[in-house]
């Protein structure tokens, strides 16, 4: 057996841990530090559900379960140790988090992992859907509409670290997020992290070795359920307030979004996407309201043209470089700059045009800058040139991406021969 | 008594209008084995068509229209999205559909507005049917499941007796064979998500103006959907026909019914000390979570559904 961590691997851990380190003295404004708190977070629970989607290829709608609930638990045991003077470590709160998702997963992944495929995912929906409804029946564990607030500041902690300040936050948010991925990366080199993979790729062979699919994702789903619940606690003493939001399946649906957006082929995908999301979530929507439609959109669109996520684009460029194309492929981007720029503004000016107009008060008049222009979205002949701009961007995007695969599958068959 | 019969009633439009929804669903999936995530995302357009038709031109044209504008969009998305999605499997497949549905709600915010919109019911369609010991049963109710029942014998004969059925029917279980035989499989493929969506989208015109009209209403009805699939059996028209009704029925009567443990418990002279929350519980506070609870018990006891084959 070799060891886990050798060679390039150790060094691209280091590198990992050194950027995390100094991460939080690039800038002293405040929403720098909040940003690299809600990255550090999202990382953990974006690689935790990439255990089940990358890993086991159980693709679940109702994730959030897991860091709700662990958020939850972590709020009602610093609330216990407020009212009780325990002298519990807020350091550790996050594993009682860990562990809430861990016995979450042990109960509901029962119900869930009955099935697998396509029924995972309904079910998982349907799971997710009865704990964010339960979440309103109960409001004396899930504190109703307003949620569960405390005070992660509690005795003097060890060696007088109290997270009072961000910094000191960020420092406990960046070690769980480091062991959480050190654990979560070693778990996909033991025996159980490639039977999962066998599972997910043949779960018929998987059960001639000797193993119980079931079992395997059984297991798979208490472990991811451990980190997202880590992931929860994190939230909870990061905010010092938890609310049924945490635990809906719109964050079920973000964490889908940040895992594949990433990349669910390749373990780094799940890093990648979950801190480009956090970024984009909020220096897009202090741009527009719309900023859910272009998340929609980009998803979307990665889904047809690049399943493989931001992780897959760079593992293919990597290999056209090694076979001496990469130039030639740029030399099509570049091509292509002009008509996705023309896409791109044509849906832009399209979907800005039906905000402004849904949002106007006064009838005939929908003033929308854009661009450095003024455009009026209740002029029905306004909305012809960004049509038009979309649809010729698009038939030329059409025809440029036509010659690249062509020229690329002729590229791929020549190297297999070289290959034989 | 009165009870019983206006719940039983209210609840069998309810099951009929999940049914609606339930069917286009099985039909795709036993045909292309893809789950369409975006089903009840449909449902929300046919109800938005339907509002804007009808607030142009009226009710009824929009019965007609709002239906076939979803069914064409469907066919478009299955021609030109699915298809290539297809490609890299099913996961991408249902991803894409959740893609489709995320960008439909916020398509219909960007459009309509986050708030509900005004769709009502016809003033010809409004009023009493009849009134039953003091309780009045409206003809809406009445038409929807005239509507829904209609529609589904109008499948149910489609699919059993004309020329496009049977290729349809024998394309659901041997798809290569249809295929050498020199059936266009993918076309009959984009006429069925057609076919499905619209249905989904006549759901909306009939459902959306009984229930409420907001950009919220494929999130509420999506999951209701998904688990009557689940119950039924995947692939079974038949389970998904009992599962819409039972949890329709089962839904309606516990809204209605303020019973809770703690009264169970006080009815057996059983009374307890202290009672938790949980005791406290009414059936009407249930009534949310029970298609999901239901759900859970049918996959510990029975995991392949009312009728549903067995997995292979």
């Amino acid at each position: 057996m070799k060891a886990p961590f050798s060679g390039n691997r150790l060094i691209v851990l280091a590198g990992y841990l050194a950027v995390i380190v100094v991460a939080p003295l690039v800038s002293t404004r405040g929403y720098w530090l909040s940003l690299l708190c809600q990255i550090g977070i999202t990382t953990i629970f974006a690689l935790s559900f990439n255990m089940l989607l990358g890993q086991t290829g159980l693709l679940s709608f109702g994730h959030a379960v897991y860091f709700g609930l662990g958020a939850f638990a972590t709020v009602h045991l610093l609330r216990a140790v407020h009212e009780h003077s325990w002298r519990f470590p807020v350091t550790l709160l996050p594993l009682a988090g860990g562990v809430a998702g861990l016995l979450f997963g042990i109960a509901l992944g029962y119900v869930t992992t009955r099935r697998a495929g396509t029924t995972f995912a309904m079910i998982s929906l349907g799971i997710g859907e009865m704990v964010a409804a339960s979440s309103l029946m109960f409001p004396g564990f899930f504190g109703g509409e307003g949620g569960l607030s405390s005070n992660r500041v509690t005795s003097p902690g060890w060696f007088g670290i109290t997270y009072g300040s961000p910094l000191q936050m960020y420092y406990l948010i960046a070690g769980w997020a480091f062991l959480s991925i050190v654990g979560m990366y070693l778990l996909t080199d033991t025996p159980l992290g490639r039977m999962a993979n066998a599972v997910r790729d043949n779960p018929e062979r998987a059960e001639f070795v000797g193993f119980d699919p079931q079992w395997v994702r059984y297991l798979m789903v208490v472990l991811a359920g451990f980190f997202a619940g880590v992931a929860g606690g994190l939230t909870a003493l990061n905010y010092e307030i938890v609310t049924a939001e945490t635990l809906s399946t719109a964050t079920s649906g973000i964490v889908i979004m940040m895992a594949f957006v990433g990349g669910i082929g390749h373990f780094t995908g799940p890093i990648i996407g979950a801190a480009l999301i956090t970024v984009l979530r909020i220096a897009v929507a202090g741009i527009t309201e719309a900023w859910p439609f272009y998340f929609g959109i980009l998803f979307t669109v990665l889904v047809l043209y690049a399943p493989g996520g931001i992780a897959g684009i760079v593992a293919e460029h990597k290999r056209l470089y090694e076979a001496g194309q990469l130039g030639r492929a740029l030399q099509d981007y570049l091509l292509g700059l002009l008509p996705f720029a023309l896409c791109a503004s044509g849906v832009i000016t399209l979907v800005e045009m039906a905000y402004a107009l849904a949002n106007t008060s006064e009838p005939g008049s929908a003033p929308l800058h854009l661009f450095g222009l003024t455009l009026n979205a209740a002029r029905p002949l306004g909305w012809a040139p960004p049509v038009i701009a979309l649809t010729v961007g698009a038939l030329l995007l059409r025809a440029i991406s036509r010659r690249m695969a062509a020229r690329r599958d002729t590229l791929y068959a020549s190297l297999l021969q070289r290959q034989a | 008594m009165q009870f019983v019969l206006s719940s039983l009633l209210n609840g069998l439009a309810y099951g009929l209008l999940l049914f609606m929804l339930s069917s286009g669903l099985t039909l795709i999936f036993s045909m292309m084995s893809i789950l369409n995530f975006a089903h009840a995302a449909f449902y929300m357009l046919g109800a938005y068509f339907a509002y804007q038709i009808s607030a142009a031109v009226g009710f009824w044209p929009g019965l007609v229209v709002a239906p076939l504008l979803v069914g064409i969009i469907g066919a478009l998305v299955e021609r030109y999205g699915l298809r290539k999605a297809h490609r890299f499997g099913p996961v991408a497949e249902l991803l894409f559909t959740f893609g489709l549905s995320f960008l439909a709600v916020e398509a219909v915010q960007l459009i309509w507005g986050k708030a509900a919109v005004d769709y009502r019911i016809p003033s010809s369609l409004q009023g009493a049917l009849f009134t039953f010991h003091g309780t009045s049963y409206p003809i809406y109710k009445a038409f929807m499941m005239v509507v829904s029942v209609g529609m589904l014998l109008a499948l149910y004969a489609g699919l059993a007796f004309t020329r496009i059925g049977l290729i349809i029917q024998a394309a659901l279980s041997r798809p290569d064979m249809v295929q050498a035989l020199g059936h266009d499989v993918p076309r009959i493929f984009t006429l069925v998500f057609g076919g499905g969506t619209a249905l989904a989208g006549l759901a909306g015109v009939i459902g959306g103006n009984a229930l409420v009209t907001e950009p919220g209403m494929a999130e509420s009805m999506g999951p209701i959907v998904f688990v009557v699939v689940v119950v039924g059996g995947l692939g079974s028209l038949g389970g998904a026909f009992v599962a819409s009704l039972l949890i329709g029925i089962l839904q309606t009567f516990m809204v209605g019914l303020d019973w809770s443990l703690i009264d169970l418990l006080r009815a057996l002279r059983l009374e307890p000390r202290a009672a938790p929350a949980l005791t406290r519980l009414s059936l009407t506070q249930l009534a949310p979570i029970m298609p999901y609870l239901l759900m859970v018990v049918i996959l510990i006891f029975r995991p392949r559904g009312l009728m549903g084959a067995r997995e292979t």
